[in-house]
């Protein structure tokens, strides 16, 4: 399946936003807003996540009234959101048309045990991940990108990087061990072993690696990127930060020039308040969102 | 040893740069116009080529890339080619016009449509095209020769210097392309 044509194609189009950024949309208006700001891509959704926290209820696959203006309005990669097992829901994004499609843990789970089997999609996928185990787990059903989950809609960084950590530091402990080692990691990471010889080998995912869920200043751009983030996913970030122009350009500078600090002094200068944020570690398990999926 | 800058605003500058320490370039990611100084040439990735021009204006890299252009060789891969392009479409944005060709964006339609294709050249044989919601060169000018061809527009073409891809041969692992390149530095 790895170096099938159609999983290339599907890995390729990750590999054209990295260095960038993908902004959450909700309206046309934003996607046009993300746009004009330098974002690679937008992901339409119903609302962004700290609405849908704040506001509960089920949170499904946007409506295709609002996917299809934002298609229409925007010349660069549209993605869309499904919720985690809707195969049914990936399968009306396929045929809208759209970019890709992320099984997405911020919107309501449609089923607790079985993720979508992406490799029966031509559209590619994004999937979210905590850890090692997870990431491999979603690529073996056919994901062509992972993104670290962090805490989505939250505007705190810690989560994210303790994903990305958590995923760079296990990947880099299998780059030292040998083959009958790596038998028992799969068992571990309960993931398939010919993925955990590959990231053995290559001491990265086999497929690109972005960031997601909190990000919401061009310094934790720069951090997560610092940590091995490729590209970055930023959603209630910009359009519940006080000026989401501003800071959707700021954002999208911070990605390419993360590690320049003077680039990024000039980012973060004059960018209005930030989102609100929470104390990730106050909120009680039921309200987390990177609990979701498995 | 000559050393080739990528321009690493954003898009796949990484496979670039593997590509050309492959056929034994110093490969150089180039943010600024004070790193693009040190190059012999440049190549432009593939990516969102809406991102890189706004880059491009905001951090005043346009004229100086414009007239790297003029003195060195300069070689776009798909949103490259669209930047280096006399006239771009679908929508129509500001380009480079260091290349007489006429490009349509995302011309073969949207992901759904990106496709490989194993397409003949008269010089290099049989190339693998990885096409990722590519542009069509709609219109080439006189002076502009075409290497290759796909589904009858042309898909590979050069100018004096500078050279243009609406495929993505970094992200496979023929070096035909590169090489080609290399030999007009």
């Amino acid at each position: 399946m790895y170096l099938s044509d159609q999983f290339r194609l599907k890995i390729g189009l990750a590999e054209m936003l990295k260095g960038g950024v993908i902004m959450d949309v909700t309206t046309a208006a934003q996607a046009r807003i993300a746009e004009e700001a330098g974002a690679a891509a937008v992901m339409a959704l119903e609302r962004v996540p700290a609405d849908i926290r704040k506001e509960g209820g089920v949170a499904r696959m946007a409506s295709i009234r609002v996917i299809r203006e934002i298609m229409d309005t925007v010349s660069i990669p549209v993605m869309a959101k499904a919720r985690i097992g809707h195969f049914a829901e990936a399968r009306v994004l396929e045929a809208l048309g759209v970019d890709y499609i992320d099984e997405s843990e911020v919107l309501t789970p449609a089923d607790e045990e079985h993720h979508i089997h992406k490799r029966d999609f031509q559209t590619p996928f994004v999937c979210g991940a905590r850890n090692l185990g997870e990431a491999l787990r979603r690529i073996a059903e056919g994901a062509a990108m992972i993104r670290t989950k962090g805490e989505a809609g939250s505007g705190n960084i810690v989560e994210a990087v303790r994903h990305m950590r958590t995923i760079v530091k296990e990947m880099k402990q299998l780059t030292v061990l040998g083959k009958e080692e790596l038998v028992h990691e799969s068992k571990k990471l309960a993931a398939p072993l010919e993925l955990v010889e590959w990231v053995a080998a290559n001491g990265k995912l086999p497929v690109p690696n972005f960031s997601a869920g909190g990000i919401a200043t061009p310094a934790d751009v720069s951090l997560v990127m610092h940590l091995g983030a490729e590209a970055v996913f930023v959603g209630s970030g910009i359009f519940k930060s006080e000026d989401p122009e501003r800071r959707a350009r700021a954002i999208v500078k911070a990605a390419t020039y993360y590690a320049d600090p003077l680039k990024l002094l000039e980012a973060s200068s004059d960018l209005g308040e930030a989102m609100r944020g929470l104390d990730v570690a106050t909120l009680p398990e039921s309200e987390l969102l990177q609990t979701r999926g498995w | 040893m000559k050393t080739v800058g990528v321009l690493a605003l954003q898009g796949d500058f990484d496979a670039h740069r593997r590509a050309l320490e492959r056929v034994g370039a110093c490969a150089l990611e180039v943010r600024t116009a004070i790193e693009m100084d040190h190059c012999d040439g440049l190549v432009l990735p593939g990516g969102e080529s809406t991102t890189m021009l706004k880059l491009l204006a905001q951090e005043n890299l346009f004229e100086p890339l414009r007239r790297f252009g003029h003195t060195r060789p300069i070689y776009g891969s798909c949103a490259g080619a669209i930047l280096l392009a006399r006239t771009v479409a679908g929508p129509a944005q500001k380009s480079l016009n260091l290349l007489d060709i006429s490009v349509e964006r995302n011309a073969y339609g949207r992901q759904l449509d990106s496709r490989i294709a194993r397409i003949p050249t008269a010089e290099h044989g049989e190339i693998e095209a990885v096409f990722i919601r590519a542009p069509i060169i709609r219109r080439v000018g006189d002076s502009v020769s075409i290497v290759a061809m796909y589904d009858g527009d042309p898909v590979w073409a050069e100018q004096g210097p500078h050279m243009v891809t609406t495929f993505h041969p970094e992200l496979t692992s023929d070096s035909c392309v590169h090489r080609r390149f290399m030999d007009k530095l």
